[in-house]
């Protein structure tokens, strides 16, 4: 929760710059974000390489296991496309590809905005933002409707770091080892799947 | 912007296999978290000076968040839909056993 807190003040610190037009127009003029991009891409590829204990978890589990993200992400996109529909200025591949950010608010907004438009990059990102605020306030009403997978589907991307506490706390200790997995993979998968989402305009 | 989505998978696919080759080295796994946070927060910063200086976005701000709002409660329950089936036909039944 530090994380996303440090996170959203630069995000903020930025928007104030911004607003108050006190910056030199040389900033705002060079398109130096695609090449932070590549290197933020390089850099999440090394920690998934370096992150031996993922890798050792994903190949001890049971096959079974794999349903718990692709739940994630059928239910994500299923329920987005669903309110795309009440949007008038929200099309459906903009609405999966915010929906696949399973809560990794940070990486989905800044490639949604590089690929796509601002606008839908700051969706993404509050967007993001409130998937983890909701799952740390409301797993506990989740899982007792839905399941002990409820608070791992909810968090997506988030459950096996920020959310996972109060996943371990609602579910079980046993279902420590599901989140991480789940998280891993939904990682993983939100800079493949965010932009072929947005291939769907 | 397929080719540029190209890119951005192949040079993440480049750091796994760099990752994969490192290996366990607690100090380069260190700096490269760091680095990874500072940029980041360097998008992030960059992505709130963008929005500050678009008044298209800072004039629908409400309406924005209302989309992100509804998008994520689209998003979370259907993946708690889901989670539950997953949950009822695959995990609940083996754990009664």
């Amino acid at each position: 929760m530090k994380g996303s807190l440090i996170i959203l003040s630069f995000f903020i610190l930025g928007l104030i710059l911004g607003l108050t037009q006190f910056l030199p127009s040389s900033l705002l003029e060079g398109d130096f974000s695609i090449y932070a991009l590549y290197l933020l891409m390089f850099l999440v590829g090394i920690g998934i390489g370096t992150d031996r204990d993922s890798w050792k978890v994903i190949r001890e589990v049971n096959i079974k296991i794999v349903l718990v993200p692709l739940s994630v992400i059928v239910g994500s996109l299923i329920g987005v496309s669903a309110i795309s529909v009440l949007l008038s200025n929200i099309n459906f591949g903009e609405a999966m590809a915010v929906g696949a950010g399973f809560g990794y608010y940070s990486l989905s907004s800044v490639i949604i905005t590089e690929f796509h438009s601002e606008t839908l990059g700051v969706i993404a990102l509050l967007s993001n933002i409130i998937r983890e605020v909701l799952t740390l306030l409301a797993t506990p009403i989740f899982v007792r409707y839905f399941g002990k997978l409820a608070g791992i589907a909810s968090g997506g991307a988030t459950a096996m770091d920020t959310t996972m506490p109060i996943i371990v706390q609602y579910s079980g200790k046993e279902y420590a080892i599901i989140a991480v997995f789940s998280g891993i993979v939904l990682t993983v998968l939100v800079p493949v799947i965010v932009p072929i989402t947005l291939q769907f305009l | 912007m397929l080719q540029d989505i190209i890119i951005v998978l192949a040079i993440m696919i480049l750091g796994m296999g760099i990752g994969l080759f490192i290996g366990n080295r607690p100090k380069i796994i260190k700096i490269v978290g760091i680095l990874t946070s500072f940029s980041i927060f360097l998008l992030l910063f960059l992505l709130g000076i963008g929005v500050g200086t678009n008044d298209k976005i800072i004039n629908n701000l409400h309406t924005i968040g209302i989309q992100a709002l509804v998008l994520t409660l689209g998003a979370i329950f259907g993946s708690l839909v889901c989670a539950w089936a997953t949950y009822k036909f695959f995990f609940q039944t083996k754990k009664s056993d």
